[in-house]
Formats: structure tokens, C-alpha cells, sequence
């Protein structure tokens, strides 16, 4: 079984070019979900976690600090995770930056829609901690 | 409506009329049998009565006021059906309880899933504490939990858009109130109340949760109010 020893991790992950210490800002308007969230990054050794509650709230956030990751629901008011992403890859100083759809949205044209925006990667609610796992190592490499 | 014969423009060419020759040689064979009257005298008199009776009808005239007077009882109709659904209990009462109701619920399992968050954050700080095997099983068990979490987004989700629908048939109803609204409320008006069986008395205590709203009473005023009739 793979040790979970936090050490171990962070050097396996800095082996691997992943800084654990960047900063995620997670974007969901269900408080319960950001914490969710929160904790299973917590749980991958992603300790450095910011939250936002819509997609404006988030870009302004995003502008106003350096991120290396952005995890987003889709389904927010009044800004949504569509439009953020939209928002962030027209912004010349945020459009290189990994962007996953954490939503509910299910449907085929969702997907498409959101990987001709520039998504990096989607994740359909519910999830599990496996799959977060997964996705992220997809996106910015092996940790 | 109904053209009376002194309104009618012109008089019609009654010794075209089919249905006037048909009758004069219906008179006429009458005639020929010993009647003393002339058949244009008697199919004039006829002809009068009728349209004293009927106006300048014709028959497809006829036919049309028969249909709209069908669908005039028709009409009656279905506003009394409307009156008997209560649209403006609906409107009213029923749809903003359903909407509350539902919200209560979003709420409820929102405080509900945050305090087993809390929980169980608590339980995976403790594990830090323990050695290797009993963490990795107490962290894989909160993982779990944290996964099962997932529900109350997903609920929430989904009770918005029923409550969304439910949002639309209160718009809907609102348009049926205005096109019927005041003869629907005449209809109900009409109605008697109806008495309230026991029975019925009884099952109207059965309201479920209160909402928060509801000025519902706490354990302590229930325990006070249970000792005041001691």
C-alpha cells in the first residue's frame, strides 16, 4: 500500500515538478461542496486552498493573486462556470491557467461546450476522491 | 343575433324558395282535395308563423347557434371544474407551502451535512495522532464520508429546479386567476362550507415538520404547556 506519510508525498510530488504549496482557488455556490473539496485536496496533500462562491467572485480573485489551479462547479449565479472559464482564457495573464469543471452537468453538448471554452479537464457530481485524483494528476502531472 | 324579421335588409324571392314551393305543392294537392283556402294564403301564414318563430334563420344558421350555445354550456362548464380545483388556493396556499416545504429541505440538509463535516474533520485530525495502519483505515473511512457528502449538492440541485417548476405553474395559474379570476371566485362564494367531520378535524393536526416560518413551539414551551394541565 502506498504510504500517505505527508513528507513522502511532497517529495514525490516535487520529484515530479508538482508544487503542493500552489494555490488552488475552488469556486462553488454550496458551501458544503467547497468544503468537501477543500478536504479531499487536503487529504492529496494540497493544503494551500482558496474558495470563491460564484464565477465573478472568482475572477476577481484570480486577478488579484497568482493561482495554479482553478477547480469550478458550473451551475452559479451570477456568474457562471462557464462564463469564468470564457473570462479566464480571454484574460491574456490567466488563459494558460488549468481549469476543471467539477459539475453536475451531464449532458454531452455540457461537455462540449466547456472543452471548446478551453477546459483542461471535467469532473461530473457525484464524485469520489479517486477520480479527483485522477484528473488532477491529468492536469498538472504525477503527485 | 338572431335577425328578427322586421330587421331582415330585403325580403327574400319567396316563390324561388324550394322549401315554399314544396309546400305550396304540398297545399295545393290539399286544395285539390276540397280545401277552400289558396295555397299561397296558407303557405304565406305559414311562412309568417315561422318567422315570428325563428327570424330569418337558415338552416346552417341554425346549426351554428346550436354549436355556440354548446359551447357556451361548455365553457360554464369548465369554469365550474376551475372554481372546484381552487386556483387561487393553489396559487395562494399550496405552491408557496410546496416552495417553502422544499427550501426547508435545501436547508436542513445543508446544516445537517455541515455538522458531519465537522464531525468528521474532527475524527481525521484525531487520526494524525495515531500510527500509520490505524490512520490510513480512519482516513479511507472519512473519505468515504466526505464522498457521500456529494449528496447534498446534488439534492439541492434538483429540488431548485423542481422548485423552479413549481414557480412556473404559479405563473400559469396566476394567468388562469386573471382570465377567470372574479367568476371563479363567485362560483366558490356560492359554495357552503363544508362541515368539518372529526375525523377530517383530526387529520388536520397532521402537518409534518413545521417550517421555519411557522411559529412552531420549542421543547420548552411543549414541557410548560404539558405542566399548565397538572
Amino acid at each position: 500500500m502506498e504510504t500517505t506519510d505527508p513528507p513522502y508525498k511532497e517529495f514525490k510530488a516535487i520529484m515530479a515538478g508538482v508544487d503542493m504549496n500552489m494555490p488552488i482557488l475552488v469556486v462553488d455556490d454550496y458551501k458544503t461542496m467547497l468544503r468537501i473539496i477543500r478536504n479531499l485536496l487536503k487529504q492529496l496533500g494540497f493544503n494551500n486552498v482558496d474558495e470563491a462562491t460564484d464565477g465573478s467572485v472568482a475572477l476577481q480573485k484570480l486577478r488579484d493573486k497568482k493561482y495554479g489551479l482553478v477547480i469550478s462547479d458550473w451551475n452559479m449565479e451570477p456568474m457562471s462556470g462557464l462564463e469564468l472559464l470564457k473570462e479566464v482564457r480571454a484574460d491574456q495573464r490567466l488563459r494558460e491557467l488549468p481549469f476543471i469543471m467539477v459539475t453536475a452537468e451531464s449532458k454531452s453538448e455540457n461537455v462540449v461546450a466547456a472543452k471548446s471554452a478551453g477546459v483542461s479537464n471535467y469532473i461530473i457530481k457525484p464524485f469520489n476522491a479517486a477520480t479527483l485524483k485522477t484528473k488532477l494528476t491529468a492536469v498538472v502531472g504525477q503527485f | 343575433m338572431v335577425a328578427s324579421k322586421a330587421e331582415s335588409k330585403e325580403p327574400r324571392d319567396s316563390r324561388s324558395d324550394p322549401l315554399r314551393v314544396e309546400l305550396e305543392r304540398r297545399l295545393q294537392s290539399l286544395a285539390d282535395s276540397g280545401a277552400r283556402a289558396q295555397p299561397a294564403d296558407i303557405a304565406a301564414a305559414v311562412e309568417s308563423v315561422m318567422a315570428t318563430i325563428e327570424g330569418d334563420l337558415s338552416a346552417v344558421n341554425l346549426k351554428l347557434y346550436a354549436e355556440i350555445e354548446a359551447l357556451s354550456r361548455y365553457i360554464e362548464s369548465a369554469k365550474a371544474e376551475i372554481a372546484d380545483v381552487r386556483p387561487d388556493d393553489i396559487r395562494d396556499e399550496h405552491l408557496p407551502m410546496a416552495t417553502d416545504e422544499l427550501e426547508a429541505v435545501v436547508g436542513a440538509t445543508e446544516h445537517a451535512t455541515n455538522q458531519i463535516l465537522e464531525a468528521v474533520e474532527s475524527i481525521e485530525e484525531v487520526a494524525s495522532e495515531l500510527d500509520e495502519a490505524k490512520a490510513q483505515k480512519i482516513t479511507d473511512a472519512v473519505t468515504v464520508v466526505y464522498e457521500s457528502c456529494n449528496f447534498q449538492d446534488i439534492t439541492g440541485q434538483r429540488i431548485t429546479k423542481v422548485v423552479k417548476a413549481l414557480q412556473q405553474i404559479e405563473n400559469k395559474v396566476e394567468a388562469l386567476l386573471a382570465a377567470f379570476g372574479q367568476e371563479v371566485a363567485r362560483e366558490r362564494s356560492q359554495r357552503k362550507k363544508v362541515e368539518v367531520s372529526p375525523e377530517d378535524a383530526d387529520k388536520a393536526l397532521m402537518n409534518g415538520p413545521a417550517a421555519p416560518a411557522d411559529e412552531a413551539i420549542s421543547q420548552d414551551d411543549i414541557d410548560a404547556l404539558l405542566a399548565s394541565f397538572d
